[in-house]
């Protein structure tokens, strides 16, 4: 009897290790072994066509010394900042908009949807068009306006916001998604418990929605978050990190220590920089798991 | 996009019989990647004379693989070295010849040349002055010059009469260009344009550091190992364009975009820019107003940078390959080949003969303004080379950019410039 158990046993965990093994295996090679693989050569002198050359915490040291980085990592909160929240705002403004039945509502929530199935290369060459300097949609603007045209992507104040917008603008319809299944998900009994109570539309948001969307928002803020920690090819294709790094963001400048300068030890430092940040970032989603946040 | 395009490159690789060892009937089969920089019908141009190639030469078949611009191109070479899906030749810029040689990812040519009956007399015919940045260290050959391109000022004729300027006289030296320039300023139009993004502008202060400099060199020593960044005269060369954007207000302020000034000069929106002789075919076509093409204003003398991008060997191929390789090259800079590439593409042919055929003759003189940019080569010298070029252009425009945006001087920013470099080419000195 308990001899058939332990087998049964064996055998279940055995299935379970071979249902795990195709997971397991892509993430090993992949994303574990890269890790340390970065990890072990942030520790060396390396270019391309050189024989690396230990020295121990050097890269990060210099990295630390050196100004373009923390203009970079500055960049990179700033940009965060300003995209993270408005997009979140953004994206539950959405939400609630096209929370309805109705005749178009199918073709209103794909397009809200729609900028964030194009990639980030065919949106940041089609801004191209709306941020080029005087002949761009938005200097013409400005000129018809009698204003100054501003060229926004070789301004340093400007560069960073004019790509946040384009972001938020891309970023919202992907959080409207969650945000969108998050509400349908809040019971109606609830909702129709407030009514009767005679809360008001501000009102049962305020108390209702809003709380009882706390998962989703920490899940989507956990997304906000990394998604924009991600990001290099606006940079590529807009303005290359003009003007004076103005507009480098941390894995772009990752690539190009990588790509470019082939400096390979540097890049791979960075690459254990931003790998922190992503944790630091993602930790109060793991913590939380089964905290106040959740009301059920 | 760099991900996509190697993902789609790999994917090429895998598709192409390249892959799969050649069998002892079947021809040869070379891999050749090639960046554009001008437009997609020169891709169009490398395939034709390469199908042009391979129908001669039944025993080599040669595959062209575009591969994006130059950054791309190199990320794609540096990528796939040391795998089945290397190439066997490319196409890369001139200034990563120091780069390519100390990562050993092309080599020199000196032993195929010599071993080339016609080798000498080959390498002898092209211009000096794109011959200058194929050197490597100890004297040797790395690159064979191909798509080589070089800056001259376009001037719009129409401005000019309208504000009294001669138009057949445009600007000679730095005075007459600010004093233009000026003239040429109202409140529709600047007087000049010099692009400052990142890429260009080093591209540009090569040429201006050249007018000015007075040891002969400009921004740095012919064997890549130092820079000299922070001379007097280039810091008079970087305050004349901050002059232009915030003295005289006759060049727009900020950065304006390489890509950005053929539309504005077309659109009437500046008067005089500095760009590649490979727009002249653009601009001839879509300018509704008589244009000139002129040589730089000179400083102290004449001077204008080189660019553009030449052939590699990839380094630790077979004899064989090597020697195929090196038959492909001599076919596509031949002197025809080079004249005809030249006449299609703006670039400037490479080879003194070249301009002895009947087809740049007759070019020339239906359309003169091409001619320019040949007779300032003699002034023309290399922009800025270096070991770790890539990372060096980034220092370069970084401060550059920099004084322009008005975080530092002209001598801070060519001053921090210096010490970057410095630090970079230490291992080298």
């Amino acid at each position: 009897m308990t001899r058939n158990a332990a087998a049964r046993r064996r055998k279940e965990a055995l299935q379970g290790w071979m249902l795990l093994l195709p997971a397991l295996a892509i993430m090993l090679v992949f994303t574990v072994y890269p890790v340390f693989r970065s990890l072990y050569l942030s520790l060396f002198k390396y270019r391309m066509g050189k024989v690396p050359e230990w020295i121990g915490l050097g890269n990060y040291e210099q990295l630390f010394s050196n100004s373009t980085f923390w203009k970079v990592m500055r960049n990179t909160v700033v940009f965060a900042l300003m995209t993270v929240l408005p997009s979140m705002a953004l994206g539950l403004m959405l939400a609630l908009l096209v929370n309805r039945r109705g005749r178009h509502i199918g073709f209103i929530r794909s397009s809200f949807f729609y900028p964030s199935v194009m990639p980030m290369i065919a949106i940041a060459s089609v801004w191209m068009f709306i941020y080029m300097a005087r002949n761009g949609l938005f200097d013409q603007l400005l000129i018809s306006l009698g204003l100054e045209p501003m060229n926004v992507l070789s301004n340093k104040d400007t560069v960073l916001p004019a790509m946040a917008v384009m972001y938020d603008w891309k970023e919202a319809g992907y959080l409207m998604i969650f945000f969108l299944s998050g509400i349908q998900s809040i019971s109606q009994d609830v909702t129709e418990a407030a009514a009767i109570d005679g809360a008001t539309g501000w009102k049962t948001f305020r108390y209702i929605t809003l709380p009882l969307l706390a998962p989703t928002t920490l899940f989507v803020s956990t997304i906000a978050f990394t998604n924009c920690f991600k990001l290099a090819d606006q940079v590529i294709i807009m303005t290359e990190g003009a003007p004076n790094n103005a507009s480098t963001l941390l894995l772009y400048y990752i690539y190009q220590q990588g790509f470019t300068n082939m400096n390979y030890g540097r890049s791979s430092a960075l690459t254990v920089i931003m790998l922190a940040l992503l944790m630091v970032v993602s930790l109060p989603r793991f913590f939380s798991q089964d905290r106040k946040i959740h009301y059920n | 996009m760099k991900k996509l395009l190697s993902i789609a490159l790999m994917a090429a690789m895998l598709l192409s019989p390249m892959v799969m060892p050649a069998l002892a009937d079947d021809p040869l089969q070379l891999t050749m990647f090639f960046p554009v920089n001008v437009g997609g019908s020169a891709a169009q141009l490398i395939e034709n004379m390469t199908a042009e190639f391979n129908a001669q030469n039944p025993d080599i078949q040669v595959q062209p693989v575009y591969t994006g611009n130059y950054d791309d191109t190199v990320t794609a070479i540096q990528s796939s070295i040391g795998t089945a899906g290397q190439p066997d030749l490319f196409v890369s810029l001139a200034t990563q010849r120091f780069t390519m040689d100390d990562t050993n990812m092309a080599m020199t040519l000196d032993d195929i040349i010599a071993n080339d009956p016609e080798g000498q007399a080959f390498i002898d015919d092209f211009i000096d002055g794109f011959m200058l940045d194929s050197y490597v260290e100890g004297g040797h050959i790395i690159s064979i010059p191909f798509q080589r391109s070089t800056m001259v000022l376009f001037y719009n004729k129409d401005a000019f009469r309208e504000v009294g300027l001669d138009p057949e006289q445009p600007p000679k030296n730095w005075e007459e260009l600010v004093d233009y320039a000026q003239k040429l300023t109202n409140e529709n139009r600047f007087g000049v344009a010099v692009a400052l993004n990142s890429g260009s502008a080093q591209w540009a202060f090569t040429g201006f550091s050249l007018q000015n400099c007075t040891n002969g060199v400009g921004l740095m020593s012919a064997d890549g190992k130092h820079v000299y960044f922070d001379t007097p005269e280039n810091v008079e060369a970087l305050q004349l364009w901050l002059d232009l954007q915030n003295k005289y207000h006759c060049m727009a302020p900020g950065i304006v975009q390489w890509t950005d000034m053929p539309t504005q000069f077309l659109a009437g929106q500046v008067a005089m820019i500095y760009h590649t002789t490979g727009n002249l075919t653009n601009i001839k076509n879509n300018a509704n107003f008589d244009f000139g093409v002129a040589f730089l204003p000179a400083g102290r003398q004449w001077g204008a940078p080189t660019g553009g991008g030449n052939f590699y060997i990839t380094k630790g191929i077979s004899e064989e390959r090597q020697q195929a390789a090196w038959k492909y090259i001599k076919f596509m800079c031949s002197t025809e080949n080079a004249a005809q590439w030249s006449i299609d593409t703006g670039y400037v042919a490479t080879r003194e003969s070249c301009y002895e055929t009947e087809s740049l003759k007759s070019y020339y003189a239906s359309f003169p303004q091409a001619l320019v940019a040949y007779e300032q080569l003699p002034y023309a010298q290399p922009e800025l080379t270096t070991y770790n070029a890539a990372e060096m252009w980034r220092i370069l425009n970084d401060n550059i950019q920099a004084a322009v945006t008005g975080e530092m001087t002209a001598a801070e920013a060519l001053a921090q410039a210096q010490q970057q470099g410095d630090e970079l080419l230490e291992d080298y000195q």
